[in-house]
């Protein structure tokens, strides 16, 4: 909401308040004051002059050399090339030094051998719109009025020595979407008096009711419909400081019917409409529903069509405006429009805006209508439309209003209770004083029964807290004291979850993997990209039915995705090597109309110097230092993700909790990946639950651990699990470790078969074991895996 | 005999204090004290002396061969410790070279700034709540006091699942499902991602983050929102930090306010990124709106309570001096590994 500061002087008194002392305080009383903008900023050192003689100029057949007063001792010499300069008028002088938009400076100068002090301007060089004058200027130079001042500033002229205030009105204070609003919190926070002016004019001797019928026909969306009727309209431009308070408020003149009701809406915060009569078949008007597919063409001249939740305004044929949005093309204003019927009238909410938003029209009438006007305002902004028909000279008010009731609220009565509002903000402000601030915010106050009635431009005043706000704002957010939490005391921890969430980050980070940060929704064709089977239940996800494009329209069910996207922009960035981490979120479908589990999830990601058993390594590291026990990595060969002979399911106490592995070649391509890439999916939930919370300490053996040596020759395919299952359980509980030293597969081993060699170690609690066990249990390892192996000793 | 021990004698001291080294001084042992030595020969023929020369030759061996100890011990000590000096002297490194590092990964920006916030609260006695992202509209608008067709719901340009079920496009969410499991006292906050339908640009993303606050009780009052809330920012920003409540609107708090702290650029003065301003608007808060409370089925007249919402990448932002959000989901690298 715009606020040109001259404006307020209608209403109240701030004289000697600057802007920038307005804006703060405005701001500090609830206010929000987005910026101030002084509109003949870009302007300086322009003033008006009177051309004395124009000659043509010596060396050039379309310039001119013009003597030119601009109240100085001697007047200016200034060369003008516009066709229209003439001796005798007044016009507007860039002196030398001037400023003009676009940061343009003029400085003396020679134009074809003769000095030239300064620019006589048109309207385009000053930045000022045919709109703001009233008029489409001739081409040249701007010729102004007889009656301007030699050399004052034109900025005054033109309406630019103006301050123009931008709030930001929250959804709240309908009110203060108004001149009249905004005076008022203007003076309550100035401590200055606030006055409506009395709106009088004359009426002459015809009755309203010969000319329009209103009727109401749905009570709950139009609460209130008042109309009066105007006639002889002369149509024209309204008046310069009209023009300029709604030029200064971002509303383009018009014409002046049109411009009051605009200045009406600005100043009263009413939207109001004006219909030419001729246009009202029937001269009758009914506010009614639409019926569905009933279709109006709007004043922008685009068909709209309603549904029957829509109110429209309706002659005895058709609609001639939809209520509270826009109004028809069929009944506008035009030239030769002689009697104007003036609408101006309270419709419910909700249903304004349902139906802007439903046609797609947001007006400044509709984004009043939605937060919920008073319906006390529509009887003295018709009436101020009428004062301004008669300032105007533009018409001859009919005697009379229609004003027709719909259902409204009735008053609210609140109690009022100091003591109980000190309690609430912590403050000790005496009643007198919270008596001042709401008697001066129009609220009733009743001491004898203690109770307020707040006015009825305040629907936001309907609670105790409501009305504490108010005290607050006037008394001083920041006057209010700063005291500390008191009570009983509460425990501030984390859970268990957020603890091992905290854990596995850091382990991860121990482990040179940077966490990463990705969005949750992502293209349905991620699905392809990542070789998803077209059955998988991986493809069935939660859709967004308004997302912003079809790249960000699903929430996802795998990380793997994200992660490969975040993998493979690095890489195009030339980062040589990255690991890295998500914990996110994924979204698995449930039942329709309820909401999709969210299971939380840990994404690992790594390309550049490493392989496979790097990513493992990392997931053994993880899985040690929380204390998991039993994980078994198990090869996968049919994830279509995943390179088939490089994926294990990662599963801990035989339920699968992850799966890890290199990327498929192919997904690679779609991925425009160019390293190999390894990544691995885990369920934190499965994670946190195997994590191991009582950990105890295991005496220190004293006695020495024995260690054997030795390789064997085994078929290629045996996974070296299968080996050290197999020799835990031929060595029993004596078996301390097992180390894998090598694999090795050439020249000295047969075709199909690989050498592994294994450092074991054998230990006892009580006792130092004696070689020759040592070698027994040996003989066992080795006996078992040859029998249930085929493995030979090397 | 006695001119041959005082030959001797002289010629070890002479040899001793020619030695450089470990080996010269381990021959002059050998040549004198070895089995095969000058002096233990000369011990060994004492034997063949007189009863009267015996004790006074072997007195001056004695002598000899104890200061021959002595004296070897001190040259090897100063031998020992000349080499030392110079090995030393030639193990001189380059300190200035770069250090051999486990090369560690690092927690995300944003994962930072929000432990430091979690920490603060924690300290302060909250507990942390977390809930979902896609949300019941119930618990995203209605319970808060935005009733379907509020015009509140336009500064909140919100994705839809379905009619009832949204993307939350706030933690605010979390207020009500706290108070419906819990009773107060309450102190929680509630950090998580958001989703509102903007564009992505340098100041807009469809997914950000916030950190919701809740404090309901009996007697809590604006005074105490105020004091938490500043006390908050100064652990944060430092104590000279200023901040200001500026009144403001929200559905679901009455009285409202949004908190502006003295700009981290410029310290108040006036600079680009506060617009001039001197202040930085940092979070929204409130006290609990009555009908909140209701709606969750706390008695407004005998509790009351406040909350807050913080913007998690405006912290960040200002923090880091980060100027475009778009980094924080763009994951480069060479971003992550300066913080």
């Amino acid at each position: 909401m715009k606020l040109p500061m001259s404006w307020l002087s209608d209403f109240t008194d701030i004289t000697g308040v600057t802007p920038k002392e307005y804006a703060d305080r405005m701001t500090m009383t609830g206010s929000k004051v987005e910026g101030v903008e002084n509109l003949g900023a870009d302007i300086d050192k322009v003033v008006v002059g009177k051309v004395l003689s124009c000659e043509d100029h010596p060396d050039s057949d379309h310039l001119h050399v013009c003597m030119v007063d601009v109240g100085e001792s001697e007047p200016l010499q200034i060369v003008c090339g516009a066709p229209n300069v003439a001796a005798g008028q007044k016009v507007p002088v860039a002196l030398h030094g001037s400023t003009l938009p676009g940061g343009i400076k003029i400085k003396k100068s020679k134009m074809r051998g003769v000095v030239s002090n300064g620019m006589i301007c048109s309207h385009e060089e000053m930045g000022i719109e045919p709109s703001r004058l009233g008029y489409e200027p001739e081409y040249g130079i701007l010729v102004l009025p007889e009656d301007a001042e030699i050399g004052s500033d034109v900025k005054k002229l033109f309406g630019l020595d103006e301050n123009v205030v931008e709030f930001e009105i929250t959804s709240n204070r309908p009110d203060c979407f108004s001149i009249i609003g905004l005076a008022r919190e203007t003076a309550v926070s100035f401590d200055k008096p606030f006055a409506i002016p009395e709106i009088s004019f004359n009426e002459n001797d015809e009755d309203v009711n010969d000319y329009v019928k209103v009727e109401i026909e749905d009570k709950d969306k139009c609460k209130r419909y008042c109309a009066r009727v105007v006639k002889n309209v002369k149509i024209g431009p309204s008046p310069k400081w009209m023009r300029e308070r709604l030029e200064a408020c971002g509303v383009r003149a018009i014409n002046n019917i049109v411009d009051i009701t605009n200045y009406v809406l600005l100043e009263y915060g009413q939207p109001m409409h004006a219909f030419d009569i001729r246009d009202i078949a029937g001269r009758s008007i009914t506010v009614r529903r639409a019926a569905d597919g009933e279709v109006i063409k709007t004043l922008d001249d685009q068909d709209r069509t309603l549904v029957n939740d829509d109110l429209v305004i309706s002659d005895a044929e058709k609609a001639v405006a939809i209520a509270g949005v826009m109004g028809g093309f069929n009944s506008e204003i035009k030239d030769d429009t002689e009697t104007v019927v003036f609408e101006s009238a309270t419709f419910n909410g909700s249903s304004v805006r349902r139906t802007a938003q439903r046609v797609g029209l947001r007006t400044e009438a509709s984004s009043r209508y939605e937060k919920g006007l008073d319906y006390h305002n529509t009887v003295p902004a018709i009436e101020r439309a009428c004062q301004l028909v008669e300032m105007l000279g533009c018409g001859e008010v009919v005697s009379g209003i229609i004003d027709k009731m719909g259902n409204v609220e009735g008053e609210i009565k609140l109690a009022f209770r100091p003591e109980k509002i000190n309690e609430f903000l912590g403050t000790n402000v005496s009643t007198d004083e919270m008596v001042k601030i709401l008697t001066s915010l129009e609220v009733k106050v009743d001491m004898d029964t203690m109770t307020l009635v707040p006015p009825s431009f305040r629907p936001d005043l309907a609670a105790e807290a409501d009305i504490a706000e108010e005290i607050a704002r006037f008394y001083g957010y920041d006057i209010i004291p700063t005291t500390l939490l008191r009570g009983e005391t509460t425990m501030g921890a984390k859970t268990p979850e957020q603890k091992t969430q905290d854990e596995i980050s850091e382990i991860l980070n121990s482990q040179g993997m940077y966490e990463i940060y990705t969005y949750a929704f992502q293209s349905p064709a991620m699905m392809d990209k990542l070789n998803i089977p077209a059955d998988s239940p991986l493809r069935d996800q939660v859709r967004i039915s308004n997302p912003l494009g079809e790249d960000t329209s699903v929430m996802r069910t795998t990380m793997a995705g994200s992660m490969l996207e975040v993998l493979a922009r690095n890489y195009n960035y030339r980062n040589k090597e990255c690991k890295m981490f998500e914990i996110g979120k994924r979204y698995i479908k449930t039942e329709k109309g309820s909401l999709p589990d969210e299971p939380a999830t840990l994404m690992l990601g790594m390309y550049g110097n490493v392989d496979f058993y790097d990513l493992k390594g990392v997931c053994e590291e993880m899985f040690e230092r929380l204390h998991i026990e039993n994980v078994e990595y198990e090869a996968v060969n049919d994830d279509p993700t995943y390179h088939p002979g490089r994926c294990a399911a990662v599963k801990v106490n035989n339920k699968v909790i992850g799966v890890m592995g290199e990327v498929h070649p192919s997904v690679m391509r779609n991925f425009d990946m160019g390293a190999r890439t390894y990544m691995g999916e885990f369920d934190f939930d499965s994670i946190f639950r195997a994590t191991g919370m009582n950990v105890k300490y295991t005496p220190l053996t004293k006695f020495p651990a024995v260690t054997r040596d030795f390789s064997i020759v085994i078929d290629k395919m045996t996974p070296v699990a299968s080996i050290e299952k197999v020799m835990k359980k031929a060595a029993g509980k004596l078996l301390s470790s097992i180390a894998l030293s090598d694999v090795y597969t050439g020249s000295q081993i047969p075709d199909g078969k690989k050498s592994v060699m294994y450092k074991v170690e054998f230990k006892a609690p009580d006792r130092s074991l004696t070689g020759e066990e040592a070698d027994n249990l040996h003989k066992k390892i080795v006996k078992a895996l040859g029998s249930e192996l085929n493995a030979e000793l090397r | 005999m006695k001119e041959q021990l005082e030959q001797i004698k002289n010629s070890v001291e002479a040899e001793l204090s020619a030695a450089e080294s470990m080996e010269t001084l381990e021959a002059i042992r050998i040549k004198y004290m070895g089995k095969k030595g000058e002096l233990t020969a000369v011990l060994k023929g004492m034997g063949k002396l007189s009863k009267e020369e015996r004790p006074v030759i072997g007195a001056l061996a004695n002598e000899i061969r104890q200061n021959l100890e002595k004296e070897i011990e001190e040259k090897k000590a100063v031998i020992l410790a000349a080499e030392e000096e110079k090995k030393l002297s030639e193990e001189v490194i380059d300190i200035t070279m770069p250090g051999k590092r486990t090369k560690e990964g690092k927690l995300h920006p944003l994962t930072q700034v929000m432990n430091q916030l979690k920490d603060i609260f924690l300290g302060m006695g909250f507990s942390i709540a977390e809930g979902p992202e896609v949300e019941y509209d119930y618990y995203n608008f209605e319970a808060l006091n935005i009733p379907k067709d509020h015009p509140a719901r336009d500064t909140q340009d919100t994705f839809y699942i379905e009619d009832n079920i949204v993307l939350r496009t706030q933690t605010s969410p979390m207020q009500v499902r706290v108070m419906e499991k819990q009773k107060p006292p309450i102190r929680v906050i509630a950090p998580g991602k958001v989703f509102r339908s903007d564009t992505v640009d340098a100041t807009h993303s469809p997914v950000f983050h916030q950190i919701e606050g809740l404090v309901v009780d009996k007697g809590v009052t604006m005074a105490d929102l105020k004091g938490t809330l500043e006390m908050f920012v100064k652990s944060l920003y430092g104590k000279s930090t200023q901040v200001r409540f500026r009144p403001h609107h929200f559905p679901f708090t009455e009285p409202s306010a949004e908190m502006d702290i003295s700009c981290f650029n410029c310290g108040g003065k006036g600079c680009s990124m506060c617009k001039g301003e001197g202040w930085v608007e940092i979070l929204g808060c409130g006290m609990v709106h009555p009908k909140v409370l209701e709606n969750c089925g706390i008695d407004p007249e005998e509790y009351s309570g406040f909350a807050f919402g913080i913007g998690l990448e405006r912290v960040a932002m200002g923090k880091y001096d980060i100027n475009d959000l778009r980094l924080f989901f763009e994951n480069d690298l060479r971003f992550l590994k300066q913080f």
